[in-house]
């Protein structure tokens, strides 16, 4: 049996990420503990709300330099929608806050030409994505790999990097295609990291 | 680039699918999690279910009905029906629901929205709009409780006021088309959007490709329909192929 660590920061959908991993016959747990966070073999940093409210949650509870070295330490972790823009180095919707800057970006607002929040299904490679969000960054930074989206113009769908992977896009609400991701990254997280 | 989304609507009262006809005349159409699976099975792009039951025993019910379907459906929940707090709505999000909708609340206390939007974000709000054609034909009045309170409240007003009050998607129920299978009011849509540019999600009167394409010409990101589902008369994915062939962008 699978285990993941999901990290409660109050905020997210967590009952939507726990369903989606138990489909996927994992056993789920929540914790905003950060010593937890930091032993757990599976962690997911998920996130709905604001980005300012999000690194609070994150420094209030010694999370942000547990997640920093999980990154750095090739840690398996999954950031999912405020979770990857947490990630960044700073966000156009919180002003004035540093993020965790282990994805060297900038969070921005989605031009005003086109629907915000982005609430729908978007084509990422070869599958549909569901997204909800009002914020993104707009190019895959240096050192990452990972795919775009186009709403007006293109943005990340999704980085990854050995075992970090962070998805703008809902993976536990984006149907089959989203179990599938989800699935590849527990089994490549588990191939490099053999327990 | 973002697809149209159809999305079917199961109506709930005391953990069972019921359908009526504007808003009344409640008959059983089966088992939540049982419907719920058929429809993303079928292509649904997301669920929106509204619990109609008026009892507190049945707000219970429903919480237990939001649990049930979570576990089984990766697509995206909306819940709503009778959300009157903050609490409300967050032991909905607790139990499953990826947005939550407020109608008749927000009418009575527009700082509702804003409360919730803080707590949880405005991705996760939505104000659901029960619009009715005025009697001297200029314009819709806001209509509350299930229809049954027509409050004077001019209903494009209200949705322009709706992204500073906090909602992150409209809910736009035609109160007049509401079950009657003859088309959505596509002149509400078109006022409706021209005063916002949020998502905006078209409700009432479905019944075939053509009423979706219709709709979706008229502003609306997304369509909902209940009863072209329930009867199983058709499916969301042979929906989206008619609706691909007027080249509307869907998720296939």
């Amino acid at each position: 049996m699978t285990g993941v660590t999901i990290i409660d920061t109050g905020i997210a959908n967590t009952a939507s990420v726990t369903a989606a991993f138990e489909r996927l016959g994992c056993t789920v747990s929540l914790t905003h503990d950060a010593r937890r966070v930091a032993e757990s073999p599976l962690v997911v940093l998920p996130g709905v709300g604001s980005f300012g409210a999000g690194m609070r949650v994150l420094r209030a509870n010694a999370l942000d330099q547990v997640i920093i070295d999980r990154v750095s330490d090739d840690r398996p972790l999954l950031g999912i929608c405020l979770g990857l823009q947490l990630l960044c180095d700073a966000s156009e919707e919180s002003p004035g806050i540093e993020g965790l800057g282990v994805i060297n970006a900038m969070v921005t607002r989605f031009p005003s030409a086109v629907r915000t929040p982005q609430h729908g299904w978007n084509r990422v490679g070869d599958g549909y994505a569901y997204y909800s969000n009002t914020y993104r960054i707009e190019t895959i930074p240096r050192g990452w790999e990972g795919q775009t989206s186009t709403h007006g113009s293109p943005f990340v769908a999704y980085l990854r990097r050995g075992t970090t992977l962070a998805c703008q896009f809902h993976p536990e609400l984006s149907g089959a295609w989203g179990a599938n991701l989800l699935r590849s990254w527990i089994e490549n997280a588990k191939e490099a990291t053999p327990c | 680039m973002l697809t149209r989304r159809i999305i079917p609507c199961l109506d709930i009262d005391n953990g069972r699918v019921v359908k009526g006809v504007k808003f009344a005349n409640l008959r059983d159409a089966g088992d939540p999690v049982e419907q719920a699976k058929r429809y993303e099975r079928d292509g649904a792009d997301e669920l929106v279910m509204l619990d109609v039951s008026a009892t507190i025993g049945g707000r219970e019910t429903a919480l237990e009905t939001v649990r049930d379907v979570r576990r089984e459906l990766s697509i995206p929940l909306s819940v709503g029906g009778g959300v009157r707090t903050v609490e409300h709505a967050l032991a909905l999000l607790r139990a499953g629901a990826d947005k939550v909708g407020v109608n008749s609340a927000a009418v009575e206390n527009p700082l509702l929205l804003r409360e919730l939007a803080d707590r949880v974000g405005a991705q996760c709000v939505v104000l659901s709009i029960d619009a009715a054609a005025r009697l001297d034909d200029r314009g819709w009045d806001v209509v509350t409780r299930a229809g049954t309170n027509r409050t004077g409240i001019d209903a494009i007003e209200w949705a322009a006021e709706a992204e500073s009050m906090g909602a992150g998607e409209i809910l736009l129920t035609s109160f007049d088309q509401d079950g009657t299978r003859s088309g959505y009011d596509t002149a509400l849509l078109r006022a409706v959007r021209e005063v916002t540019t949020l998502p905006v999600i078209a409700s009432g009167g479905a019944d075939s490709a053509t009423h979706m394409l219709d709709a979706l010409n008229a502003g609306a990101d997304a369509v909902l329909a209940a009863s072209i589902f329930h009867d199983q008369d058709t499916t969301p994915n042979a929906l989206k192929q008619e609706l691909r062939a007027s080249g509307i962008e869907v998720r296939i």
